[in-house]
């Protein structure tokens, strides 16, 4: 297959924030995997919606709201087309990823006993640990996790060996955000399925990347933030197969998830209104699929290879810096590079780099069990997307360098 | 020298620098130099909340004068740690519970300092101010 070469100059000129400056320095966004920029065409669509056609969905007679609610639901089939989902109605809108695993977690109290076990992995984001310790104290499930090696890969045979008919749901991400790991899903999702399991992916850090194919990956549940795709924050997706959210009790009460309501009894909204209470992010949710249509005119093979490139020169080119080291290096991740320099703390490069206009994260990245692992405080995290380029891994190079001469 | 004295010192001292890079660089010097805390108080009770990097701060009488003693295992917040001590530091409990802390502003330090380090600032600054309150009561 041939896969088209990026015009990144012409792509950058479609992110307005990507001409700004930062303490008088060119602004270098390297920190995509905690938010992405939004382009024009996406802001547009926000701009738009308010200006043209702002009105509550789904139950409105008038004009505007039948236009809100057709932009809101062509959106809903957008992310099922481009998840590959077999239902429009297995797509849930949510407020994003956190929202997503919340409500799969709350809605398995009622399935699960004591002694039942919920799997989990080593490098979990502290959303996708916390609902789960939450579910067990509630239920008196016992919480097991699959231990990672050096490289920050999943040590896959253990996870093997955890699973019993007591694993009742299994949960991981494809992605992992502090350290850029390609999790192996496709393993772990048909392994879970042999013991009769259910399995939840956290696709947040992975949805920027890697166009995930539901049906194939035959998952039970997938959780995205549009905010991490070049969408707007406050917005996301929980997939969930059909069979599981018809089982799931609701989530929250309140208005659009009601078919009827007497004060003795309601029954509950057909999928995926059921899941959908009160007003959703009606313009987040439009714009959520206008940020898919655009990452898609790219084309996601083509982000790939380009980042994978950009991924392999930033790389080497850290890696020449004396004391450097780098945090993951799994045979498959992501564009995301987490080092630490021998002797300097990850809070103070960031915050030299920073005057330099370069954006980085430094800190835990909400995953503190990996950085018990590794026995650091945090890292710096400096993670690409397919706007940047090889003169912005120059800078950020430049930038640790000077940082490193200041601090040691 | 009072600690209002102390500070205005501060103050001139920043104005010097042309640029944040070089305050920065001033604030790593500053850091070297900081009165380190023995380990023996490197408790979790001595830990400032509020920071994300790590802080300690110790403080003890000196006649009728409380001397502090801290560390941090980032070299900028030890260099922040280092200026509140310079202005705190060998002073009498009520003078250091009556001292503004307008300098801060003055040497455009919280504005400068990502959100995370600059709500760590005002912790430290409660953090010496509370001994201060502490010490004080003892000393009557």
């Amino acid at each position: 297959m041939v896969i088209k070469t990026l015009d990144i100059q012409t792509i950058r000129k479609d992110f307005p924030i990507l001409q700004r400056e930062v303490n008088g320095q060119p602004l270098v966004y390297l920190d995509n995997a905690a938010t992405s920029q939004t382009p024009q065409q996406v802001i547009d669509v926000i701009v738009d919606y308010y200006q043209g056609y702002n009105a509550n969905i789904h139950r409105g007679v008038h004009t505007l709201s039948q236009e809100a609610t057709d932009a809101y639901e062509a959106a809903r089939q957008k992310i099922q087309k481009h998840f590959n989902i077999a239902h429009s109605h297995e797509v849930i809108m949510t407020s994003g990823t956190t929202h997503g695993i919340n409500l799969v977690a709350t809605g398995f109290t009622s399935f699960l006993k004591k002694g039942d076990q919920i799997i989990v992995s080593a490098m979990e984001h502290h959303s996708n640990i916390v609902p789960w310790q939450m579910l067990c104290e509630r239920t008196g499930a016992i919480l097991k996790v699959v231990p990672m090696n050096l490289d920050g890969e999943l040590v896959i045979e253990e996870y093997h060996k955890l699973l019993s008919d007591k694993t009742k749901l299994v949960f991981c991400n494809h992605v992992s955000n502090a350290l850029g790991t390609i999790n192996p899903i496709e393993e772990i999702i048909e392994a879970a399925h042999k013991v009769g399991a259910a399995v939840l992916i956290d696709g947040a850090q992975a949805a920027a990347h890697i166009k995930a194919d539901l049906q194939a990956l035959d998952v039970d549940f997938y959780t995205v933030s549009a905010h991490k795709m070049c969408g707007p924050t406050g917005v996301g997706m929980l997939y969930g197969k059909e069979e599981w959210l018809k089982k799931l009790p609701p989530y929250q009460g309140g208005g659009e998830m009601i078919a009827e309501v007497t004060f003795e009894k309601t029954t509950y909204a057909d999928l995926p209104h059921k899941f959908e209470a009160g007003t959703p992010n009606i313009c987040g949710g439009i714009a959520f699929g206008a940020a898919l249509d655009y990452m898609n005119s790219i084309g996601f093979d083509a982000i790939a290879q380009y980042e994978d490139e950009l991924l392999q020169y930033a790389t080497e080119q850290l890696l020449a810096i004396d004391g450097l080291k780098i945090y993951g290096t799994p045979a498959h991740k992501t564009s995301v590079i987490s080092f630490n320099i021998e002797g300097a703390h990850p809070y103070d490069i960031g915050t030299i780099v920073d005057k330099l206009g370069i954006a980085v994260r430094t800190g835990h990245h909400c995953a503190q069990p990996i950085m018990d692992f590794y026995k650091i405080p945090g890292t710096v995290r400096a993670s690409f997307s397919f706007y940047n380029t090889r003169e912005e891994v120059d800078k950020l190079v430049e930038g640790v360098k000077r940082a490193r001469n200041m601090l040691l | 020298m009072t600690i209002k004295e102390i500070q205005e010192e501060i103050v001139e001292e920043f104005s010097m620098f042309d640029d944040w890079m070089q305050r920065y660089e001033y604030m790593i010097e500053l850091g070297k130099s900081l009165p380190l805390i023995e380990e023996q108080y490197k408790t979790d009770d001595n830990l400032i909340k509020g920071c994300q990097s790590k802080v300690w701060v110790h403080a003890e009488l000196d006649g009728d004068k409380l001397v502090f003693t801290a560390d941090s295992d980032a070299i900028i917040t030890k260099g922040i740690i280092a200026i509140l001590i310079r202005a705190f530091s060998d002073q009498k409990p009520q003078d250091i519970i009556d001292a503004d802390v307008e300098f801060i502003d003055e040497i455009g330090l919280k504005e400068h300092l990502s959100p995370t380090r600059a709500n760590g600032l005002v912790s430290m600054i409660k953090q010496l101010k509370l001994y201060a309150v502490a010490y004080q009561t003892q000393l009557k």
